[in-house]
C-alpha cells in the first residue's frame, strides 16, 4: 500500500513547492521582458513622439475642451435616441400583433449585424443622394440620428431582456389591481425592467462614448469636431501623435468612471439578490 | 342573486385538463375555502375567476355580469376583485403606501390625497401604519403579506381572492396573516380563500370546497366536510394533511 508521501518522496518536490517554482519562473520571464525593453527603446524619441509637452498645451489652446464638449453632447444626444428607440422596439419584439414583433427583429438584426461605420458613410451620403435634403439641428442632428439608430438596435435587446426578467407575478399583481396592460407596462414593469438592465445600459454608453468618434466620418467642419477628429487634424498638422494621445487620454477621462459604475451597480445587484 | 356564480368551467394547459366542469356559487358576505391536494386545480380555480387564467368553457358570473364574455369590462371587473397571491408580489420598486395607493389614482382616478386616505386606513387595518414609508424588501414575508393585502383593500373590492397566502411564510409569521383574515371575515367581507390551514378553514369558513382531480368533490358547512367527510377522497386527503407524519399501512 502507497501513502500519499510516498508520491511526493518520488517526485522530489511537493505540490506546493512546484508551485512556488512556477510562479517564481513567471515572474522572471516578466522581470526579463521589461529590461529588453527598456534598454532596446528609444525613450527619447517615444516621448516627443507621443507625449511632447508643448503639443499638449497647444491641443488645449486649439480647443480640446470643446471637442470633449462635443463628444459628450453628441454621445448624450445618441443616448437619449437610442433608449426611446430601443424602449419602443423591445415593446414592439415583444407585442402580441406579429407585424410589429417581426418589423423590431429586422430592424434589430440589421443594424447590430452592419458594422456602424457603413451607416456613418450613409449618414455622410445622403445629402448627396437626395439634393436638397437636410436633417434638423445641424450637426447635431445627423449625429444623434446615425449613432441613436445603431445604438436603437443594441438596447432593444438589452431592455427586451429586462422586461423578461421582472416576475410574471408582478404584471399579474398589476392586472389584479385593475390595469389595463399599458399602464401596468409603464407603472410596474418598466420601471423595474430599467433598473435590472442599468448596468448593461450603462455598459452600451461606454461603446456609445467611442462609437461617437465615428462622427469624422460625416466629414463635419473644424467647429463640429469631437474628440477624435480634433486630435487627428492636429497629429496631422504637427505630423506628431502627441494630440491624438491627448484625445485618447480625454476618452479614458469619460470610459473608466463609467467602467467601475458599471461594475458598483453590478456589485448592487448581486447584494440585493 | 350570488355574488360569484361559476357555470360549466373548463379549463386545460395544453394536454392537461385541469378543471373539468366546476359549478358553485359565492354569496354576499361568504367565507368559502377551497381545499384539495396540489394539482387538484384549486389556484386555477381562483385565478379563472378574475381571469388570470382564461377558461376554455363555461361561465364566471361576477354580480350579474359575465366577466368572460367579450364585450365585459375586463379591468373594471378586476378592479372590483382583490386578489392576494402565494408570493405576494409587492411592487418593489414602490413605498408600502405607493404600493397601496398606485392603482387608486391610476384605475379608480381618485384624488393622491383621498387615495393615501384610504391606503393608511387599511394600512391601520392590517397593523401596519408604522410601514408606511418602508419599502417591500425591508419588511418580513408576514409584513409584505398584509400590506398585500391592504393594498388588495384600497380598491373596495366587492370580493377578495385569496391564493394560498400563508403558504410562502415562515410558520411563526403565519398567525398574524390570518389575524387579519379573521378580522376581513369579521368584518363581513366575501372572501374565496384557497388554504392549506384547516384550523383556519374549520373556524372561519361558511363553507368548505374540496377538490380533487379538477372536480368538486365534497362541499358543505366545514364541521360537515372537515369533520364528518362522506367522500373516500376527501376522508383520504384529510388524514393525510392532518397527520403528515402518519405512515399508511401497506
Amino acid at each position: 500500500m502507497s501513502r500519499p508521501t510516498d508520491i511526493v518522496e518520488r517526485k522530489g518536490l511537493s505540490p506546493r513547492q512546484r508551485a512556488q517554482r512556477s510562479r517564481w519562473i513567471q515572474y522572471g520571464i516578466l522581470v526579463a521582458l521589461l529590461i529588453v525593453a527598456g534598454v532596446s527603446a528609444d525613450w527619447g524619441q517615444i516621448g516627443s513622439v507621443f507625449f511632447k509637452p508643448e503639443y499638449i498645451k497647444s491641443a488645449f489652446e486649439d480647443g480640446l475642451l470643446q471637442a470633449l464638449v462635443k463628444t459628450l453632447e453628441y454621445t448624450a444626444g445618441a443616448f437619449v435616441i437610442g433608449l426611446l428607440g430601443g424602449t419602443l422596439l423591445a415593446l414592439m419584439r415583444l407585442s402580441i400583433v406579429g407585424p410589429y414583433r417581426w418589423i423590431a427583429t429586422a430592424y434589430i438584426e440589421f443594424f447590430r449585424g452592419l458594422p456602424a461605420i457603413v451607416v456613418f458613410i450613409a449618414f455622410s451620403l445622403l445629402p448627396l443622394a437626395f439634393e436638397g435634403m437636410t436633417i434638423p439641428f445641424d450637426p447635431y442632428g445627423t449625429v444623434w440620428l446615425a449613432l441613436g439608430i445603431v445604438a436603437a438596435a443594441y438596447m432593444a435587446e438589452v431592455i427586451r431582456a429586462g422586461i423578461q426578467a421582472v416576475p410574471k407575478g408582478q404584471l399579474e399583481a398589476a392586472r389584479s389591481l385593475g390595469m389595463p396592460a399599458g399602464l401596468a407596462t409603464r407603472k410596474i414593469v418598466l420601471p423595474q425592467a430599467f433598473r435590472i438592465v442599468l448596468p448593461p445600459l450603462t455598459n452600451d454608453l461606454i461603446l456609445l462614448v467611442k462609437d461617437s468618434s465615428l462622427v469624422f466620418i460625416i466629414g463635419t467642419t473644424a467647429s463640429a469636431y469631437e474628440l477624435t477628429g480634433f486630435g487627428r487634424d492636429l497629429a496631422n498638422t504637427y505630423a506628431n501623435l502627441t494630440p491624438l494621445v491627448t484625445a485618447g487620454f480625454c476618452y479614458l477621462i469619460i470610459t473608466l468612471p463609467l467602467g467601475i459604475l458599471v461594475r458598483r451597480l453590478e456589485a448592487k445587484a448581486a447584494r440585493a439578490r | 342573486m350570488a355574488l360569484v356564480e361559476i357555470k360549466n368551467l373548463h379549463k386545460s394547459f395544453g394536454s392537461n385538463h385541469v378543471l373539468r366542469g366546476i359549478d358553485f356559487t359565492v354569496e354576499q358576505g361568504e367565507v368559502v375555502c377551497v381545499i384539495g391536494p396540489s394539482g387538484s386545480g384549486k389556484s386555477t380555480l381562483l385565478r379563472c375567476v378574475n381571469l388570470l387564467e382564461i377558461p376554455q368553457e363555461g361561465q364566471v358570473i361576477v354580480r350579474g355580469e359575465d366577466i368572460c364574455d367579450r364585450d365585459c369590462h375586463l379591468d373594471a371587473a378586476r378592479s372590483q376583485i382583490g386578489m392576494v397571491f402565494q408570493q405576494f408580489n409587492l411592487f418593489p420598486h414602490l413605498s408600502v403606501l405607493a404600493n397601496c395607493t398606485v392603482a387608486q389614482t391610476t384605475v379608480l382616478k381618485r384624488g393622491s390625497a383621498e387615495a393615501e386616505k384610504i391606503a393608511r386606513a387599511n394600512l391601520d387595518r392590517v397593523g401596519l401604519n408604522d410601514k408606511v414609508k418602508a419599502f417591500p424588501m425591508q419588511l418580513s414575508g408576514g409584513q409584505q403579506q398584509r400590506v398585500a393585502i391592504a393594498r388588495a383593500l384600497s380598491m373596495d373590492p366587492a370580493l377578495m381572492l385569496f391564493d394560498e397566502p400563508t403558504s410562502a411564510l415562515d410558520p411563526e409569521l403565519v398567525g398574524d396573516v390570518l389575524t387579519v383574515m379573521r378580522k376581513l371575515a369579521l368584518d363581513g367581507m366575501t372572501m374565496l380563500v384557497v388554504t392549506h390551514e384547516m384550523a383556519f378553514a374549520r373556524e372561519v369558513a361558511d363553507r368548505v370546497v374540496f377538490m380533487d382531480g379538477g372536480v368538486i368533490v365534497e362541499q358543505g358547512p366545514p364541521a360537515e366536510v372537515i369533520g364528518n367527510p362522506q367522500q373516500e377522497r376527501t376522508q383520504n386527503f384529510l388524514r393525510r394533511v392532518l397527520n403528515p407524519t402518519h405512515v399508511e399501512p401497506t
